[in-house]
């Protein structure tokens, strides 16, 4: 089960010949996902580290019927490369690179609506369902095959909750980090939404931040629909208001968009609260 | 996660813009000031005030006089909001008044509630003409995160704070919905110009400033346009009589001419030592120095210092693919900070191997030689290589297992 990537995933790799898309999509085909190709324009026709190199996001799809495609593209391109993809008609797109200008991620918002594609991302860590496939950065060594969901705005911190989820012997189903940007294509509603229709996923950790209200949604959904367990932990409690911290998403404005307000919101929702990243694992001992 | 491209480089070369090295660091932001930020307006057609800034208390009443030597407006130039309270904005009746009120703001050090207790040192001046207010309105522009596009945002209360305004009287606020595709319409200009009571006799005027409010937002790629207050003149004018322009840092490549636009003054030393080395750092005012690998966890270790009974120095994130070379670079930055009584490191080895940490973290105590204690906390892939590396230096590090156990022990040092 789990949701989103399996092993009957195809996937491609935009950017495939670049340092980081040579050494993420070994890592996914070692980590047992069936990287059928990639793209880097020019280049369609050769063989890159026994991958076949495409020119074009359509050629790869007509040649390998890939259906995900992870994008290591620099910034300025990035936002071309998802249009690219949805056109294509890949279902699912998830997209690492840090750094695309917010005007460019809304146009590919704007582009990709009506069309089915999913997008995750952009600047985020990817996505992993333990012991089947993965597309993105998220270390595989540190997974096990379990019952629990990840869906968070940061990467490392989704490293921690797997590693701590790992070590209590609760393992997980699909971890998905849906990243730091303030538009981002698939949010935290998204994510569990999917995870309510997944039998294997028993509980939810949940990894928000500063800024934007996202997180106050989430809470609202999961009031009203939600009936797994939730563990949440917002990073930035002690962060100054007006400051962007990393990630272009993070940023208190006007007052809004603080790790109390969200926290609060968590807990009324009935969500598992923790104060410290140090304690995700044991809140969902205490919840499963 | 791929970085930003750093300043120096351009965009990669044309035919191999795919194969390009992507480099993990992120762009250095530039805030700019209200009178760049009406320079940048005037140029896409929204009408200001007529002004020059000012270096000098002599440059302030050559200004004056050139406007016409009337009434005139001086206006301190800082990067934070709340000027006219702090008394760095002033109306004075002729040019030999502005001069004597400049000597004064000049050199003065400007508290507002978003400079923080320390206040702002007052360098420039704003030196505009006098104009007669019959109207305060407010126009806002930013990219909303939920609906996914540009929201234009106008009140009829302007010159107050929009939070505030949205706090009491939310009515007051009318909002449309910009489509990436068309941009900003005619008619959804007209319904705020209307929604918010302008004169039927100037909403025309008000179409033009918004659609020129919009083009600006584009052309710069801007995050954030304020407008407050946008003023109708005695005479029925538009006029934008304050302005702020926020732009979205990972656009800056696109627009080499505004790094020029960068007041150092107005920044941080260390930070602006840090946004050489590529590092993104803000400091903050405790005695715990921080390096930490990725945004999310940068921020969680100044979250668990806080519960631990400390007070973070400093946001430090070295990224996920830092280098000997970087941690070396953040050494140097945690140490300038005289306020650093212990350094806490909190990486989580995903791509980063631990084994690589440690050799960055003893070449770099080695070489600079750190003199304040150090508690490291690391996690993942050959973590049990790094501890005996650390171990087997000779250096007096504590190592911690857990997140919690390390911001206990780094606190207890920081004593």
């Amino acid at each position: 089960m789990a949701v989103l990537i399996d092993k009957s995933t195809r996937l491609i790799v935009q950017g495939l010949t670049g340092r980081e898309g040579t050494f993420h999509a070994k890592a996914a085909a070692a980590y047992g996902t069936n990287v059928v190709g990639g793209v880097t324009p020019g280049k369609g026709g050769s063989e890159h580290e026994g991958f076949a190199v495409f020119n074009t996001v359509a050629d790869a799809v007509a040649k390998t019927s890939a259906n995900a495609s992870v994008i290591f593209v620099p910034p300025p391109f990035a936002a071309d490369a998802i249009m690219e993809a949805a056109d294509a008609g890949i279902e699912l797109i998830v997209c690492i690179t840090e750094g695309i200008p917010v005007l460019d991620t809304m146009k590919a918002l704007a582009f990709m609506k009506g069309r089915p594609s999913r997008l995750i991302g952009p600047n985020c860590p990817g996505l992993i369902t333990a012991g089947q496939a993965k597309a993105g950065i998220i270390p595989g060594h540190i997974c096990t095959e379990g019952r629990v969901g990840i869906v968070s705005k940061s990467g490392t911190l989704t490293y921690e909750a797997i590693h701590q989820l790992t070590k209590l012997g609760f393992g997980q189903t699909t971890c998905i980090g849906i990243g730091g940007d303030p538009l981002i294509g698939t949010s935290f509603i998204d994510a569990l939404e999917l995870f309510a229709g997944d039998a294997q996923t028993e509980a939810v950790v949940m990894i928000g931040e500063i800024g934007g209200s996202a997180e106050q949604e989430a809470a609202a959904w999961i009031q009203a629909h939600f009936k797994k367990p939730v563990v949440g932990f917002i990073a930035g409690q002690t962060a100054p208001p007006g400051r962007r911290m990393g990630h272009a998403g993070a940023i208190i404005s006007g007052g809004k968009g603080t790790a109390d307000e969200k926290m609060a919101a968590l807990s009324a929702a009935g969500v598992t609260v923790v104060n410290s990243p140090a304690d995700i694992g044991q809140a969902i001992a205490s919840r499963l | 996660m791929i970085g930003t491209l750093p300043r120096s480089r351009s965009i990669p070369r044309p035919g191999h813009p795919f194969g390009a090295t992507v480099h993990h660091v992120q762009g250095t932001p530039v805030k700019i000031h209200e009178y760049q930020a009406k320079a940048i307006l005037a140029r896409h057609g929204v009408p200001v005030p007529r002004g020059e800034v000012a270096f000098s208390a002599e440059e302030a009443g050559a200004i004056a006089r050139r406007l016409g030597g009337g009434v005139t407006v001086v206006k301190a130039q800082i990067h934070a909001g709340g000027r006219g309270k702090g008394g760095g904005v002033k109306v004075v009746k002729d040019a030999a008044a502005a001069e004597e009120t400049a000597k004064q703001i000049l050199g003065m050090t400007l508290v507002t509630h978003q400079t923080g207790p320390e206040g702002r040192k007052v360098e420039r001046l704003l030196v505009e003409e006098g104009v007669k207010i019959a109207k305060e309105l407010y126009l806002g522009l930013l990219v909303d995160r939920a609906a996914g596009c540009p929201i234009l945002m106008a009140s009829a209360e302007g010159g107050m704070d929009i939070e505030e305004v949205a706090e009491s009287n939310p009515d007051a606020i009318k909002k449309v919905a910009i489509s990436p595709v068309t941009g900003l319409a005619a008619f959804q200009a007209r319904q705020l110009a209307f929604g918010i009571g302008i004169d039927p006799a100037h909403v025309n005027k008000a179409v033009k400033v918004m659609q020129a409010i919009y083009e600006t937002f584009i052309a710069t790629d801007a995050s954030m346009i304020e407008i407050n207050p946008l003023i109708v003149t005695e005479g029925g004018d538009l006029i934008a009589l304050d302005a702020k322009v926020t732009f979205d840092d990972n656009a800056l490549y696109k627009h080499q001419e505004f790094r020029d636009l960068r007041d150092l003054a107005e920044e941080d030393p260390l930070e602006i030592e840090a946004s050489k080395f590529s590092l993104n750092y803000i400091r903050l005012d405790g005695t715990i120095g921080c390096m930490v690998n990725g945004a999310g966890l940068a921020m969680a270790t100044m979250d668990i210092i806080k519960l631990a009974g400390g007070a973070p120095a400093n946001f430090l994130d070295v990224g996920g693919g830092a280098n000997a070379e970087q941690i070396r670079n953040a050494f140097k930055i945690l140490m300038s900070d005289t306020n650093v009584k212990a350094v806490f490191i909190n990486i989580f080895g995903g791509i980063l191997r631990c084994d690589v940490l440690a050799e960055g973290v003893i070449a770099a105590v080695k070489e600079l030689g750190v003199p304040v204690p150090i508690v490291i906390r690391m996690e993942g892939t050959n973590v049990e290589q790094g501890k005996a590396m650390l171990r087997d230096s000779g250096l007096n590090f504590t190592t911690a297992d857990t997140m919690g156990d390390g911001a206990d022990r780094v606190v207890a040092l920081a004593r």
